[in-house]
């Protein structure tokens, strides 16, 4: 018998592909520690044991898409302490919000010979567009130390440092030539959040907006950059709409370039 | 152990040590070699990525032979050209604070004991460096960061340890890079203090070879290992045509009389506003500064609670974060952000540190991923004077 009770912690999937619960999976050497120091109450992706709420955390993935889900989430919020979204889908409505700028019966009817059995929302949206969300993590996928973190933080009661600046500001850091500058190639990180740890550029890749919006995104100044590198505006349209399509900043941006 | 000292060229204890020297570009190596010899880790310009940047070498071999930069507003490329030259190029996008003030460093880390933490914040002994290829906006860099992280009476202990293991092999520039204004700003392009040895790269008639001052009795030390011959009257002018090139060159430069003032007075200004909509405040250009020093704290504990870690990171004041006080950001605004940049590095960094907070690299203007240029808006914010002075005048 514990005397203290360990916190609970469940993991809910809404529209999403799982990989941010992967993320929390993939924690191998934490994984451990997480286990000691707290219950995973539910979590069926590493679990069938399920125990019931409420729950001190709740980590919820993907977007929601159905009119079942936005129901669900209210379930969820109820039985939840507090609620951390994970990933672009949670905080953003993920790349699925690309049917957000068509016709989602349209395309239903492509795809599903009996789409009248379909029942589906016109539009992909973030979890805090439904319910209040307690705190945010970024990414497609989270990055794995920043769910750490985060979890660390909320074991020891104070702030989980997830720094809402560029991706450049660890591009710098870890001393990565700049590939827009150097190479001519157009990159996402002036204007997406850090946390990735810059990824893509030390690949000589140009970042992909995984992280979303960064605080004051300034999307007009790097779209009038890259048309001076003479990115189309359907260039700049699709790079804006990719994992982060709904997010505000970057929806804004594409439409301003939509012909 | 201990370490030989390096003089700092804040102590202003450099002096041209006898008269300049020349040897062999072959001897560049020997050079390299001896210092290695000698225990330390030699650090030169190479070529990484398609840009020029700092790494450790092991032989004159590493070096960016025969590479050109072309540099203009956001905009870096570099071309190999069949002359095998050996510094023909001018700063890349990083700096020696790399190596001085490093991006990210441990600086305690504590174990829980009970009730109590067993903190632990030695550092690492610093291993000997030196630098090769320091231009003279560097060495300026390097002394503005000496006056700001050693002088007055908090010194930062780290970057101490870092700097006195540290000797520094000078290049003198032989051409102009397309964003530098170093001339303007009176810190180069000839190094004139703050180098142990410095060099300069002559390349006329089919000759190739280095004429090498002396700037410390360390340098003086390691010169004496090289076999350098006393240099002619002809080498010299030689070694000044070069720099002289390298001055001619320069297209850009700041008017700094009454820079202070004039920044002042124009808090204002519209400029700001038109900035703001161009700069995405993204830190690029903080980051690239080889002056630029501010950095932030981050802790960290583990899942246990049992243990603890607090790093320092380079921190920009493009961020929020940075002017986050009780309440709130109080420059929530990017114009107000880069006002607090610009005004800091050409007005209120003399008040603080006795000069200007730029060496006029140009790195700020070449790493800024949309170009915006320091020189073209601090002549915008002058001339505006000029044009509302001229205006009232006209209405008389």
């Amino acid at each position: 018998m514990r005397s203290v009770a360990k916190p609970k912690l469940a993991v809910w999937k809404f529209a999403s592909c799982d990989g941010c619960q992967l993320s929390l999976l993939d924690c191998e050497d934490e994984l451990l520690q997480i286990v000691g120091a707290i219950d995973i109450a539910n979590f069926v992706e590493a679990s069938r044991n399920v125990m019931k709420g409420p729950y001190d955390v709740s980590l919820v993935e993907g977007s929601i898409t159905t009119p079942h889900d936005a129901e669900r989430i209210h379930k969820v919020r109820r039985q939840s302490k507090l609620l951390i979204t994970i990933g672009a889908c949670a905080t953003a409505g993920g790349i699925q919000a690309l049917r957000n700028y068509t016709d989602v019966k349209q395309y239903a009817s492509y795809v599903y010979s009996n789409p009248e059995f379909l029942e589906t929302l016109n539009k992909s949206t973030p979890i805090a567009d439904h319910v209040f969300v307690d705190f945010e993590l970024r990414g497609c996928p989270i990055s794995k130390a920043q769910l750490v973190e985060t979890v660390s933080a909320f074991l020891n009661g104070r702030k989980p440092v997830t720094p809402p600046y560029s991706v450049c500001m660890e591009c710098k850091r870890r001393g990565t030539v700049c590939v827009m500058v150097a190479h001519g190639t157009p990159c996402m990180g002036p204007v997406t959040q850090a946390g990735c740890g810059a990824i893509c550029p030390s690949y000589h890749r140009g970042c992909y907006g995984c992280f979303g919006p960064k605080e004051t995104p300034n999307t007009g100044a790097l779209a009038d950059q890259w048309k001076a590198m003479g990115i189309t505006n359907d260039g700049i349209v699709r790079s804006f709409r990719g994992f982060n399509a709904y997010a505000d900043a970057f929806r804004k941006e594409s439409e301003a370039h939509e012909e | 152990m201990k370490t030989d000292k390096v003089q700092s060229s804040s102590e202003g204890s450099f002096t041209s040590n006898g008269a300049p020297r020349v040897f062999t570009v072959e001897h560049l190596n020997t050079l390299i070699r001896n210092l290695r010899d000698q225990g330390y880790a030699v650090i030169g310009p190479v070529v990484q990525d398609a840009a020029i940047v700092y790494d450790e070498i092991s032989s004159s071999e590493d070096l960016p032979i025969g590479w050109i930069d072309t540099q203009s507003n956001a905009s870096y490329r570099l071309t190999k050209r069949a002359a095998k030259t050996l510094f023909n190029f001018t700063v890349g996008p990083q700096s020696w604070k790399k190596y001085l003030h490093k991006p990210s460093v441990r600086i305690l880390e504590a174990e829980k004991n009970g009730n109590e933490f067993a903190v632990n914040d030695a550092q690492p002994p610093a291993k000997k460096q030196a630098f090769l290829g320091v231009r003279a906006c560097e060495l300026h860099a390097i002394a503005i960061q000496d006056r700001v992280l050693l002088g007055g009476p908090y010194v930062d202990p780290i970057y101490a340890e870092l700097r006195t293991n540290t000797l520094i092999v000078a290049v003198n520039c032989e051409k102009a890079g397309g964003t530098c204004f170093c001339a303007s700003m009176g810190t180069g392009p000839r190094a004139e203090h703050g180098y142990d040895l410095a060099l300069t790269e002559i390349r006329e008639s089919d000759h190739h070879y280095f004429l090498i001052e002396t700037g410390s009795a360390l340098g003086a030390t390691v010169l004496a290992g090289l076999p350098a011959e006393v240099a002619s009257e002809s080498d010299i002018q030689a070694a000044n045509r070069v720099i002289a090139t390298a001055t001619h060159q320069m297209g850009r430069k700041v008017d700094m009389s009454e820079m202070k003032e004039i920044l002042y007075r124009n808090t204002e200004n519209p400029r700001w506003q038109d900035i703001a909509s161009r700069c995405m405040s993204c830190a690029n250009c903080t980051l690239v500064c080889p002056t630029c020093f501010c950095t932030t704290i981050e802790d960290t504990t583990d899942l246990r609670g049992t243990r603890a870690e607090r790093w320092r990171k380079w921190d920009s004041c493009f961020t929020m974060e940075f002017s986050y006080i009780h309440g709130g950001s109080i420059r929530t605004s990017p114009g107000t952000r880069y006002r607090q940049w610009l005004t800091h590095k050409f007005g209120s960094w003399g008040d603080q540190f006795g000069s200007a907070g730029c060496v006029g690299c140009g790195r700020c203007i070449t790493w800024c991923p949309v170009g915006i240029d320091v020189t073209e808006e601090l002549k915008a914010i002058r001339d505006s004077e000029l044009v509302e002075a001229g205006s009232i005048k006209s209405k008389e």
